[in-house]
C-alpha cells in the first residue's frame, strides 16, 4: 500500500509537468483550433536558454524568470513570423507540416548550439526527501511551482481585462473584432503564454529527465494524452487530465505493463479517448452542421 | 496534342522508358556506394507513395508511418533470421503483415479527422521503438541489438555484385509497386478515395462505403510502407528499434510534401530529395541539416504547396498555354 501511495504521489509530481504542457497545448487549440506539435520543442529550447543563463553565472530564480520572459517573446515571434501567414488558409496538412518543420528546426538548432551531450540541469529545491520519504524535494517543489503557475493562469484569464479579451477572441473572433479587440494580436499573446508555460514545464522536468534536444518528445506525448483525456478545448480538463496521466503512467508502469512499455500507456490512452469519447472527460461535444 | 510528332501521352511513355533504361544502366556507371544510395532512393519512394495515397489522395494525415516501415523491416528480418525464408519471399510477407496492421489501426482511426488522426499516429510513431524493444518479444526482435541480415548474392551466376543485385531487385519491386499504386488511383477506386477527402458526405450519398474505403486506404498505404521497410532492411542488412524513431516518420511526411503529396511521381522526387539534400545541406552547415530540412519544409509550404511534382505540372500547363496548345479554355 505504501508503495502504491509512493507511485501515486510521484505520479502527481510528473503529472504537474504534463498538466502545464497540456495547458499550453489547449491554450493554442482554443485560440486557433490547432494542435501545436512543436510545443515540446519550444519548451526544450527555452530550457536550454535557462541552462545557458545559469552557465553564465546567473542566480537560479533570475534565470528562471528571464527564461519565461524570453519564451513568451519567442512564442509571440513564432506566431507572427511562421504561423500567421497560414492563419487564413488553414488546410490541416499545411499547418501540420509547418509545425513539423518548426519541430525539426528547434530540435536541430538546440543540438547544434549546445551539443547533443546530455547535460545536468540544476533544481532549486533541496535534494533530500520530504513528507516522510514519499516525495523528493524537487518533486514537492515542482508540484508547488506547477500549481502556482496554473493558479496564476486562472487568475489572469478570470480577472484581468486582457485575459477577458483573449477569451473573447478565442470564443468569437468576429464579435470581438467589432468591440475593438485586436484578435490577431490576442492569438500572438496566446502563443506567448503557451511558450512561457512550456518553459516552466521544461525547466521543471529537466532535472528529472536531464537536458538534451529530445527530452520533451515523450513528455509531449503524455501531455497530448492528458489534454485529450480532459477534453482538448477545456483548460481545467487539461490540468486534471495531465495529473491523471501522470498517475496512470506511474501506476501502470509499476504494476501492470512494466516500465519499458510506459509510453504505450500514453498511446492506449490517446486511442481509447479518441475512439470512445473524442470530446474527452470535460470537453464540449462538437456538433458539426452539414 | 502533338509535339515533334508525338502526343502528350506518348511523350510521357517515352519519358518513362528513358527513365527506366537510365535506372537500369545506372549501377554500372557509379560506385557501389552510390548504387546503395540509389537503392535507398527507390526504397524511400515506395514508402512515400504510401504516404501520398493516404495523406495526399485520401486526406488522412499520418505522422507515424515510420512505425509501419519498422514493422515491415522487422517482419522481413525475423523471417530471414529465424525461419530461414529467402529474402525475396519476405517482401510480400512484410506487405501482407503491414496491410493487416494498417487496416486494424485504420479501424479506430476512422473516427478521427485531421489533427486528431495526426495526434494518434504521432503517438504510434513515438511508441514503436519502445514496443519493439519489449522483453517479451526480444528472442525474435533481438532487443536493442537488432538483427543483422546477410546481403543476398545475384542468382544464376549473373556477373554483378550483390550491391547491384539488391539494386535491381529493389528496382523491380519499385516498378511493380508504382504500377499497383498508379492503377489503384487512376480508376474508380482512386476517384472514390479522392471524393472521400473532398466531400465525405457527398461521397457517402453516392454510395461509397467511406468507412471501408478509409480503413482499406490506411491498410494499403501501410502495405506500401511495409514493403519499403522490408526492402530497406535487405539493403541496409541491419534492423534495430532505434533506427525507426519518430524522425523517420517526419522524414517521410517531409519527403512527400516536398515531392508533391498529391501525385504518384512526387514520391520519386521526394525520395531523391530525402537522400541527397542532407549531403548538400551539410555543405551549408555541418551540424544542422535538420534545421535546413525544417526551413525547406516551411518555405515549400509558402511558395510551392503542391511540391515538385505539382510545380512541374504547373510549368507544363504554362508551356502548353504559351504555345497555344493547352487544353481548350471554357
Amino acid at each position: 500500500m505504501e508503495g502504491f501511495l509512493l507511485q501515486v504521489l510521484s505520479g502527481l509530481a510528473t503529472g504537474g509537468i504534463y498538466a502545464s504542457l497540456a495547458l499550453a497545448v489547449v491554450m493554442i487549440f482554443k485560440a486557433t483550433n490547432l494542435v501545436n506539435f512543436a510545443q515540446g520543442e519550444m519548451a526544450m529550447f527555452s530550457t536550454y536558454l535557462a541552462w545557458q543563463l545559469l552557465d553564465w553565472g546567473m542566480p537560479y530564480w533570475g534565470a528562471f524568470f528571464l527564461t519565461i520572459a524570453l519564451a513568451f517573446v519567442g512564442g509571440v515571434v513564432i506566431e507572427r513570423v511562421v504561423i500567421r501567414p497560414f492563419e487564413s488558409h488553414a488546410a490541416v496538412l499545411a499547418v501540420v507540416t509547418v509545425f513539423i518543420g518548426l519541430f525539426l528546426i528547434l530540435n536541430s538548432l538546440a543540438g547544434w548550439t549546445w551539443d547533443h551531450i546530455i547535460k545536468v540541469f540544476p533544481s532549486p529545491f533541496p535534494s533530500g526527501s520530504v513528507l516522510g520519504g514519499y516525495l523528493s524535494g524537487h518533486q514537492l517543489g515542482l508540484l508547488g511551482v506547477t500549481l502556482s503557475v496554473l493558479a496564476l493562469v486562472y487568475l489572469f484569464f478570470r480577472f484581468t481585462p486582457l485575459g477577458l479579451a483573449m477569451r473573447a477572441a478565442a470564443e468569437n473572433p468576429e464579435s470581438s473584432r467589432l468591440v475593438g479587440i485586436r484578435v490577431s494580436w490576442m492569438l500572438a499573446l496566446g502563443w506567448g503564454l503557451a511558450g512561457a508555460l512550456g518553459a516552466v514545464a521544461g525547466m521543471m522536468v529537466a532535472p528529472i529527465v536531464y537536458l538534451e534536444p529530445n527530452m520533451m518528445a515523450f513528455v509531449l506525448i503524455y501531455a497530448f494524452a492528458g489534454a485529450l483525456l480532459g477534453g482538448i478545448d477545456n483548460p481545467w480538463g487539461a490540468v486534471v487530465g495531465g495529473f491523471t496521466v501522470g498517475v496512470l503512467e506511474n501506476v501502470m508502469g509499476t504494476y501492470v505493463v512494466g516500465t519499458e512499455l510506459k509510453l504505450s500507456v500514453a498511446l492506449v490512452i490517446i486511442i481509447t479517448v479518441l475512439v470512445a469519447k473524442p470530446s474527452g472527460l470535460f470537453g464540449k461535444q462538437l456538433v458539426t452542421r452539414v | 496534342m502533338t509535339y515533334f510528332g508525338l502526343s502528350t501521352r506518348n511523350w510521357k511513355f517515352f519519358g518513362l522508358a528513358v527513365l527506366l533504361v537510365a535506372a537500369c544502366v545506372l549501377p554500372f556507371l557509379v560506385s557501389n556506394y552510390r548504387t546503395f544510395q540509389f537503392t535507398l532512393v527507390l526504397v524511400n519512394s515506395i514508402a512515400l507513395l504510401g504516404i501520398n495515397i493516404l495523406t495526399g489522395y485520401n486526406g488522412q494525415i499520418s505522422l507515424g508511418h515510420g512505425a509501419f516501415y519498422a514493422i515491415g523491416a522487422f517482419t522481413a528480418a525475423i523471417l530471414m533470421d529465424q525461419a530461414g525464408v529467402p529474402y525475396w519471399a519476405t517482401v510480400p510477407a512484410a506487405g501482407a503483415v503491414c496491410l493487416m496492421a494498417g487496416f486494424l489501426f485504420g479501424l479506430p482511426a476512422l473516427r478521427l479527422e485531421g489533427l486528431y488522426l495526426a495526434l494518434a499516429t504521432l503517438a504510434l510513431g513515438v511508441a514503436m521503438p519502445q514496443l519493439l524493444k519489449y522483453k517479451g518479444i526480444e528472442q525474435w526482435t533481438g532487443g536493442v541489438q537488432g538483427i543483422v541480415i546477410i546481403k543476398p548474392d545475384a542468382p544464376l551466376g549473373l556477373a554483378i555484385n550483390s550491391d547491384q543485385w539488391v539494386y535491381f531487385f529493389t528496382l523491380a519491386v519499385t516498378v511493380i509497386m508504382f504500377l499497383i499504386g498508379w492503377n489503384l488511383l487512376r480508376g474508380r477506386v482512386g476517384r472514390a478515395i479522392v471524393a472521400i477527402r473532398d466531400q465525405p458526405i457527398a461521397a457517402q450519398a453516392m454510395g461509397i462505403n467511406t468507412a471501408m474505403y478509409k480503413s482499406l486506404t490506411f491498410g494499403v498505404s501501410a502495405m506500401f510502407t511495409g514493403v519499403a521497410g522490408a526492402l530497406g532492411a535487405i539493403a541496409v542488412q541491419f534492423v534495430a528499434p532505434d533506427s525507426f524513431a519518430i524522425g523517420l516518420s517526419f522524414a517521410f511526411l517531409f519527403g512527400s510534401v516536398i515531392g508533391g503529396i498529391f501525385s504518384v511521381s512526387g514520391a520519386v522526387y521526394g525520395a531523391m530529395f530525402l537522400l541527397f539534400i542532407p549531403n548538400i545541406s551539410e555543405g551549408i552547415s555541418k551540424a544542422a541539416p535538420q534545421a535546413i530540412f525544417g526551413t525547406f519544409l516551411i518555405v515549400f509550404m509558402f511558395v510551392m504547396p503542391a511540391g515538385i511534382a505539382g510545380s512541374i505540372r504547373y510549368a507544363w500547363a504554362w508551356v502548353q498555354r504559351r504555345t497555344g496548345a493547352g487544353p481548350a479554355k471554357n
